[in-house]
């Protein structure tokens, strides 16, 4: 990224490796402003608002193409957009849905898969979120996230109640009128980060980590949506949720042995869920099962064992898109949604599967580069938050399509079919997208 | 940021991209290092194979008339490990019943296992194997079965393929059609057959000619290969091979005279059972003196019919039991009996080759006395003969000393036998040479290769019972019963060929046994100047389109130790024998003059049984064609009992007193075939205008083959 051109003092500023944004070049106010880590007045590239402020007399049509300048224009929002990031998300977005029309109409038999068209609706939709959190400044997401937390708490309520509806021995769903469904863990996870990142990022001054009181105060507010989702009960989600704060606190700044005790506890937390049986039986086989496959390939071992054989018979090149057999044949249940990836291991083979993996890791790697760049603690920490979300369910979820990790219910994202993923993921993706416009220029 | 932010945050990146590669290095093993397993996962999850059973190639006469039929019949099966889970698999089981137009009670007999107690009828049957309860149902009660799946669950209708065995030649010809049994794992190995060739239930033949010919007649089962989904539903078909039907084996074995022989040896036998109620079985063998077999009975004989659908317990037994005579064995090739007299003839060729003169005088003493042992001949002192008279007469002792005379000179010092490798004896190799003691390579599987006692037997024979097997040296006894002091002898000394072994083997005595088979083939090389067949029984194997996939041919194995002169003089005295020697009386009144026919009497003495009645013969004398051989042991005469059934078979098979011809004038049939509609055409034996004559070489054998 090429910077404005810097003044004398702050080369030697950034020489000296102090922390240098873009508020450095506009005033000493603006300058301290970022210092107290208050949001400063944005001012971007002259224009200053954003908006339908300003009156005109010519007509519509001139109207919406200046809308049209402002948002694409020079130094529009979008326009300062990580093209990278959305480029690999498009990617995997557009192989979702390839695999997806793959594996619910393989031979293409009806004129419109009603998968494909709401794959393609939702992603539509995402990307309009994704667009539209993208142009906040990041720091109103500060703002945002209690609503965020709230609602999606009352979401996760509503599940529990005769609103909700069971799929898969889990009540994680919400069917709305007109065959639509919302799965509300979604956005918990997604408040989790913000309301994560909002208390964790406060620093007392002249301190270098948050306070203990201000951890414990994270837990307790992350404590709700997990509880919830420990309700439902989602074992995928809780686990995420569990490693996004663990996550989160460890990049907060805690003492290293405030993080010992943390994982003390939870292990401890653990053993105590595995002895005192309060997990379902369900949940224990399919969490074992994987262990051991074959043993009972009909049964709880059924969809990982017949996943494990989908890809490995894909060979280096796979079968070809719509030409898997065992895809055809539905041999692996849900594989449109959580075990989507064993549509691209048996069409796409070792290279599509790669391919994937490979998209993911630079969506990964350019949300590593915005924690890193952010402007501030709570920037860091919420595309951090996004990182360690889609790297753990990433993992999760490749993992048990090839044997290596237990089947829970965590979609692949940017890939599975399911609006509400989909709508979840865009708009992390759009969070990202915030914080590194407002990233800082001269870091590491 | 703050520096432990900083840090931390490269730890993550670090712990993320390790994850990244895990799966990396995951996917790599199982697609890459583990395709091929999964490959083969894939396709036994998502590939069914479905095998139609083949309709089994039948077996012909020598006129295109079955003996073995198969027919594909709709048949209506019952599995029982469905059927018995159901809450009312007897109310289900009655509906069948009323369906099938069959009592409940007969449903349930058939259906119920035979286990300890439950006598037939009974499924023999593995209990999961789906259990025929109804064969060659009509179409109308098939599809009332298949379009009830609901409520004839575990019942299904299909073709299969049906064996019948017309009658009474199914019967007259058992043990050489041989039978057929559900293939097990064993021979699947064995056989090292693909697996998906045979279904559970595929037949296998498993004795006679349906073993022999059984790839030729098993055809290729159908395999239709599917795919199906997740749920089990067919969504297409990827291979469909349709079953293609075995072929026909025709053979040379004619009906009218293998009926007529298996009677007439059954005649035979039952009034030899009257002289002596332990007669109880015997062989009789019908060939061409090119090596066809044109009839072969085995007595006691059954009705192969009782394998079809599993084999009883109790039929199992009667079958294989000795207490009714082992119906199961084909005694022609599978009986080994002293060939008695009918073994002189080799005697005599021996003596020859050996520097006897052809036209010599010998001496006919009543006994021949050596090292204190005394062998009388039959019928006492006969004086100075020629040899064509001691064949006519069948006089002993001119072979004992025939025997003796090369006892004493042929390797004297190897008659203590030391060794496997000692020399053969000169008159057991000429026996050798005329087929005796070896496998005749019928087309038939088990045949025995009776006893020729050579030096190499001899000593093997004395290595297994001397300690082992019948153990002589602990049950002999040097003052004790008879069969103790041979016995005490044996122990000591039967590494020794001795002289009187020499002796009665010279007359078909003793160590020697034969199959009747050998006999006839032995007799045909004599009949035929000397060429020794390999015996055949199938003639061709024709696919169902007509062509014929096989010409079977008896091949030519050896030729007969003796000279065209030898065997002129052999056959003249086999003359002899039925007009004015030992089976005159026997043929007293028969056509000769219509049909010559020259044989061989033979009464083989048998310890502690009587003997083994035996006739060897072929006819006409001058131009032989046919050779029929008859044996019954425990007897007695060969005039008495097996020399009458021979001219019965000779009358069966000319048709001379008032009997129909089974082939009038000695002619073979032309080979059947089929014609492009894919019918078989039988063809009849052409009447012959003169039944009497002798043709000219060649002729009588029109169709045989070569």
């Amino acid at each position: 990224m090429a910077g404005p051109k810097l003044s004398g003092a702050t080369r030697r500023r950034a020489a000296t490796g102090s922390v240098v944004n873009r508020a450095d070049f506009r005033g000493p106010a603006a300058r301290d402003a970022a210092y107290r880590g208050l949001p400063p007045i944005r001012s971007l590239g002259g224009r200053d608002r954003i908006g339908f402020g300003r009156s005109s007399r010519r007509g519509v049509w001139r109207r919406l193409l200046d809308i049209g300048g402002r948002i694409f224009g020079r130094g529009s929002p979008l326009r300062q957009m990580d093209w990278i990031l959305l480029a690999a998300v498009l990617a995997l977005a557009a192989i979702g849905v390839m695999l997806i029309w793959a594996s619910t109409d393989p031979n293409r038999t009806s004129a419109a898969d009603p998968f494909l068209t709401k794959q393609v609706v939702s992603l539509g939709i995402g990307l309009a979120l994704m667009a539209a959190v993208s142009m906040l400044d990041y720091r109103q997401l500060k703002l945002y996230s209690p609503i965020v937390l709230t609602v999606s708490c009352l979401g996760l309520l509503a599940v529990l109640t005769p609103l909700g509806s069971v799929v898969n021995g889990a009540k994680s769903w919400i069917s709305l009128p007109g065959g639509f469904q919302i799965e509300p863990s979604e956005y918990a996870k997604l408040s989790i980060i913000l309301v994560g990142a909002m208390i964790l990022s406060n620093v007392p001054p002249g301190e270098q980590r948050p306070s203990v009181r201000a951890v414990a105060k994270a837990i307790g507010l992350c404590a709700i949506p997990l509880v919830l989702v420990v309700a439902e009960p989602d074992l995928g989600v809780t686990i995420l949720m569990l490693a996004l704060l663990i996550g989160m606190i460890a990049l907060s700044g805690v003492k290293l042995r405030w993080l010992c005790v943390l994982v003390v506890v939870g292990v401890a937390g653990l053993v105590a869920v595995s002895e005192l049986h309060l997990l379902k039986s369900y949940q224990v086989s399919r969490l074992t099962s994987f262990l051991h496959p074959s043993a009972d390939p009909r049964g709880t071992g059924y969809s990982a064992y017949q996943s494990k054989i989908a890809i490995g018979s894909g060979g280096l090149r796979g079968s070809g898109l719509f030409h898997g057999p065992l895809v055809a044949g539905n041999f692996v249940p849900e594989q449109h949604t959580d075990f989507i990836f064993s549509v691209a291991g048996e069409e796409l083979g070792f290279l599509g599967s790669l391919l994937i993996i490979g998209l993911l890791g630079v969506v990964l790697l350019r949300a590593f580069r915005i924690a890193q760049n952010a402007d501030d603690q709570f920037g860091m920490l919420v595309a951090a938050g996004v990182t360690i979300w889609f790297a753990v369910q990433s993992f999760i979820n490749i993992g048990m399509t090839i044997g290596i990790m237990p089947v829970t219910g965590l979609p692949l994202p940017f890939v599975s079919y399911g609006g509400s993923a989909i709508f979840a993921d865009m708009i992390a993706i759009g969070c990202l997208q915030c914080v590194y416009r407002r990233r800082s220029v001269f870091a590491s | 940021m703050i520096p432990a932010s900083r840090h931390r945050l490269a730890a993550i990146a670090v712990i993320v991209i390790g994850l990244l590669a895990v799966l990396g290095v995951r996917l790599w093993f199982l697609q890459i290092d583990n395709k091929k397993t999964y490959v083969s996962l894939s396709a036994q999850d998502r590939l069914r194979t479905i095998v139609e059973p083949a309709t089994r190639g039948e077996i012909l006469d020598d006129t295109g008339q079955p003996m073995v039929q198969n027919a594909s019949a709709l048949v209506v099966s019952v599995n029982m490990a469905v059927v018995g889970q159901q809450a009312n698999s007897s109310a289900e089981l009655s509906s069948l019943a009323k369906v099938l137009g069959i009592s409940d009670q007969a449903m349930k007999d058939r259906v119920r296992l035979c286990t300890v107690g439950v006598k037939p009828p009974c499924w023999q049957g593995s209990p999961y194997q789906p259990i025929p309860v109804a064969q060659n149902v009509s179409d109308q009660v098939a599809l009332q079965i298949l379009e009830n799946k609901t409520q004839f669950p575990g019942v299904t209708a299909n073709t299969q393929p049906v064996t019948s065995y017309p009658q009474p030649i199914g019967s007259a010809a058992a043990q050489m059609l041989g039978y057929l049994q559900p293939i097990t794992q064993q021979e699947m190995e064995n056989l090292k057959v693909p697996v998906t060739g045979f279904a559970a239930d595929d037949l296998v033949g498993q004795s006679g000619l349906e073993a022999q010919y059984d790839k030729e007649l098993r055809g290729t089962v159908g395999v239709d290969q599917v795919s199906v989904n997740a749920a089990g539903q067919v969504t297409s078909t990827i291979k469909n091979t349709k079953p293609q039907p075995g072929d026909d084996l025709v053979t040379s074995i004619n009906s009218k005279l293998q009926v007529a022989t298996e009677q007439i040896l059954g005649n035979a036998v039952q009034s030899a059972q009257a002289a002596n109620p332990d007669a109880n079985s015997g062989a009789a063998v019908v060939m061409t003196t090119t090596g066809r077999i044109v009839a072969m009975a085995s007595y006691p004989t059954y009705n192969p019919s009782v394998w079809s659908g599993g084999i009883s317990q109790a039929e199992f037994k009667n079958l294989f039991g000795t207490g009714n005579g082992e119906p199961i064995l084909e005694r022609v090739t599978q009986g080994q009996y002293n060939p008695g007299s009918t073994f002189k003839v080799t005697t005599l060729a021996a003596g020859i080759k050996w520097g006897d003169s052809l036209y010599g005088s010998y001496n006919c003493p009543a006994s021949l006395s050596v090292d204190g042992h005394t062998f009388d001949n039959d019928f006492g002192n006969g004086g100075a003969m020629s040899l064509h008279q001691a064949l006519v007469l069948s006089c002993d002792t001119v072979f004992y000393n025939i025997g003796y005379q090369i006892w004493q000179h042929d390797h004297p010092n190897d008659n203590t036998v030391t060794s496997p490798k000692a020399p053969i004896q000169f008159e057991q190799k000429v026996e050798m040479e005329f087929g005796f003691g070896k496998s005749t390579g019928i087309d038939l599987p088990d045949e025995d290769v009776g006893t020729i006692p050579t030096r190499e037997w001899l000593y093997y024979f004395w290595k297994d019972n001397a300690h082992n097997g019948q153990n002589w040296c602990k049950y002999g006894k040097a003052n004790g019963s008879y069969v103790q002091q041979i016995e005490f002898d044996d122990c000591k000394y039967g590494n020794v060929w001795e002289p009187g072994q020499a002796i009665i083997a010279s007359i078909g005595q003793g160590y020697v046994s034969v199959t009747p088979l050998q006999l006839a083939d032995a007799y045909a090389a004599i009949a035929n100047g000397g060429t020794l067949y390999s015996p055949r029984i199938g003639e061709e194997v024709i696919s169902q389109s007509g062509k014929v996939e096989q010409k079977i041919t008896p091949p030519v194995v050896g030729r007969a130790p003796a000279s065209p002169q030898t065997m002129a003089y052999i056959r003249s005295a086999l003359q002899g024998v039925v007009t004015s020697g030992t089976a005159a009386g026997t043929f007293g009144g028969f056509p000769l003059g219509q049909v010559c026919v020259a044989g061989k009497t033979g009464t083989a003495q048998v310890f502690g049984k009587n003997s083994t009645s035996v006739f060897a013969s072929f006819a006409p004398c001058n131009n032989p064609k046919y050779v029929v051989v008859v044996m019954i042991p425990d007897a007695g005469l060969g005039a008495d009992f097996s020399g009458p059934a021979v001219r019965n078979i000779w009358d069966a098979l000319y048709g001379l007193q008032g009997q129909k011809a089974a082939l009038p004038g000695g002619r073979l049939p032309k080979v059947p075939f089929i014609n492009y509609t894919g019918q078989i055409v039988t063809t009849n034996p052409s009447p012959s205008p003169k039944p009497s004559s002798t043709p000219s070489a060649g002729t009588g054998a029109t169709g045989g083959g070569g």
